[in-house]
């Protein structure tokens, strides 16, 4: 090992770019007032104007206006206040069921829970082999007390994005708010709301080089949605705080660095490494769709081995890298989102998530390739699995 | 770089020793299987005359915890008389390997199980163990033992979550003092599950969390 270090969890968080600190820096130290002083000194006038401005360019990179835009401190807090904002706002009007689907994130699948014991109902949608919800379920499992849909737009682990515009069109259909988790597409795979039937969609400035701390929640003009943080008025007197002015700076600066030419570097690297250890590892498994699937992910089962075993030696290695392993969760639970898609708890212990971004090279992709055959081929010889097939390793 | 195991482990899991499988081994054994996240194999000679384990070997389908305490208990184990060697537990293996997480102790626990049960083969294909006895209640109570609770590092029974146990006509109900949607509800069912279901008498397990 040369003290190299690699890192390809861009799905759990970035390096911020040096650019966005930039941007950041004036509201840590020139203009640190709160723009809730606007009414009271220039100061507060500045942050007012200056926190507007970053709405609008978040707001205008979906679509949006800038009133249908406010900031939270991430993806955790804009899934919580749409899902169990509409929850409050509408169960009385309407109904007390919700659906989603089984893969998504905890922020989403976690809140569903928490309104199941508040006397929701919510229904879990299966997905294929692929990660894909059936439509045709998704249609016949509306009820008239259904009051939200919320579907991920790509997933965290399998990097499966869904046809997030067609899921909309079925909710427009059947009168039901359709709520989409773009923390892992936001803006790499582009959405306007102008275009796609979606009511709420949650970001994310953690997942694009900004600051860790800073997201936001899309609120489509007369959503109903009740405030249930209870504090200030500020964020259109839906989510109460301090705002977070050089968060929001920051935002607005990796979501204007986010090139297509990048995109399509990701999308690249991606390509080779799936190509790569596809061919040159035996029994290894794509989980998630081949080219639906978000631009910066690939997640491969290496069967016959564990993942926390793989993460671990790759980390000798100097390779940071997830796995949906049980081992590697303090759960102790195998990843929810193999599962869901079928697949048995070897194949959820042997997968590895690799995520890339802006500060990973082609060289690196090729490099952990040979890596990880090594380490696989190790691991392989002294599991008791698997022996026909890997007889010839020994 | 900073890990969650000691220096030892790390040398266990980086080097494990006695790796491989005996082709006449004199007992062998597997615990756990893929379904559980960790599997471990024991293979054991024995020289019939003193009774001392005179070769071992194992092999791991696991994470870095299994696979170092696989190592060491194959270590501590050559050259112990079955008697001495049945004594090694999980405390030994975490001891000799400079300490485990707590959380993993279900997952090194199995290489423990291993070499026991590669012992109770090597007496039972020797005709050195009592005949098939019925299932009862008690030895329900000891196999739960097994079973880690991963909250303390210790068993079941030991941190008090087993709060009944029925067993009529070959159908077998534990409670458990947790919540069914407690993180480790999951995880706890499936390895009493592991223990109890291969009992040749028991047709049905059924596991209540109760809190």
């Amino acid at each position: 090992m040369t003290g190299k270090r690699v890192y390809f969890d861009n799905s759990a968080a970035t390096r911020m770019d040096n650019r966005v600190l930039d941007a950041m820096k004036p509201y840590f130290f020139d203009n640190y007032a709160v723009a809730t002083s606007e009414f009271a000194y220039s100061e507060g006038i500045d942050a007012r104007e200056a926190l507007d401005s970053f709405r609008n360019i978040l707001a205008a990179s979906l679509g949006a206006g800038s009133e249908e835009f406010i900031f939270t401190s991430g993806n955790t807090e804009s899934s919580n206040i749409a899902l169990k904002g509409v929850a409050l706002a509408l169960s009385r009007k309407k109904g007390k069921h919700i659906m989603t689907s089984k893969i998504e994130d905890f922020p989403v699948l976690h809140s569903a829970r928490a309104l199941e014991k508040e006397g929701f109902q919510a229904t879990y949608l299966e997905v294929d082999g692929e990660g894909f919800i059936n439509l045709d379920q998704l249609k016949t499992s509306v009820t008239d007390k259904t009051i939200l849909v919320s579907i991920q737009h790509a997933n965290q682990e399998i990097g499966t994005v869904q046809d997030i515009e067609k899921i909309g069109e079925i909710c427009r259909e059947k009168n039901v708010l359709f709520h989409a988790d773009a923390t892992h597409t936001f803006p790499r795979v582009p959405i306007d709301v102008k275009r796609f039937p979606v009511d709420l969609i949650t970001v994310s400035a953690h997942t694009i080089h900004g600051p860790k701390g800073i997201g936001g929640l899309y609120v489509r003009k007369g959503t109903p949605i009740t405030k249930w943080i209870d504090g200030g008025f500020q964020e259109f007197d839906i989510r109460p705080g301090m705002e977070n002015i050089p968060g929001a700076a920051g935002f607005a600066k990796a979501v204007e660095l986010v090139t297509s030419d990048e995109t399509r570097n990701l999308q690249a690297m991606r390509d080779r490494l799936i190509d790569r250890v596809l061919a040159e590892i035996p029994d290894t498994t794509l989980n998630g769709h081949r080219w639906k699937r978000l631009p910066q992910n690939a997640n491969i089962t290496f069967h016959f081995v564990e993942g926390e075993s793989i993460t671990l030696h790759l980390d000798m290695h100097g390779y940071a890298v997830s796995t949906g392993s049980a081992c590697f969760s303090r759960s102790l639970e195998s990843s929810h989102v193999i599962m869901g898609i079928g697949g048995d708890h070897e194949r959820a212990h042997g997968s590895i998530r690799f995520t890339f971004g802006r500060y990973n090279t082609m060289s690196e992709i090729d490099e952990i390739v040979g890596t990880l055959a090594e380490i696989v081929k190790e691991l392989r010889m002294i599991s008791p699995l698997g022996k026909e097939k890997t007889e010839d390793m020994k | 770089m900073k890990f969650p195991y000691s220096e030892i482990v790390l040398e266990h899991f980086r080097h494990p020793r006695n790796v491989g499988q005996i082709e006449d081994a004199d007992g062998k054994a597997t615990e756990g299987s893929p379904s559980c996240g960790d599997m471990v194999s024991v293979y054991i000679k024995v020289d019939p005359e003193s009774k001392t384990i005179s070769d071992i070997k194992f092999e791991s389908y696991g994470c870095a915890s299994n696979i170092a305490t696989g190592s060491i208990i194959t270590e501590l184990a050559k050259g112990k008389t079955l008697d001495e060697a049945r004594k090694i537990n999980w405390k030994t293996a975490s001891e000799a390997l400079g300490g485990l997480p707590k959380i993993k102790a279900h997952c090194s626990v199995l290489a423990v199980e291993g070499l026991r049960s590669a012992i109770q083969n090597y007496e039972e294909r020797h005709g050195l163990v009592r005949e098939k006895k019925p299932t009862t209640e008690d030895e329900i109570h000891r196999r739960l033992r097994k079973v880690m609770n991963p909250l303390s590092g210790l068993d079941l029974e030991r941190t008090n979550l087993v709060k009944e146990v029925q067993l009529k006509d070959g159908s077998v109900r534990i409670a458990i003092d947790l919540p069914p949607d407690h993180q480790f509800s999951n995880s706890i069912r499936e390895e009493i599950r592991e223990k109890i279901e291969p009992l040749w008498d028991i047709k049905e397990v059924v596991i209540d969390f109760i809190a």
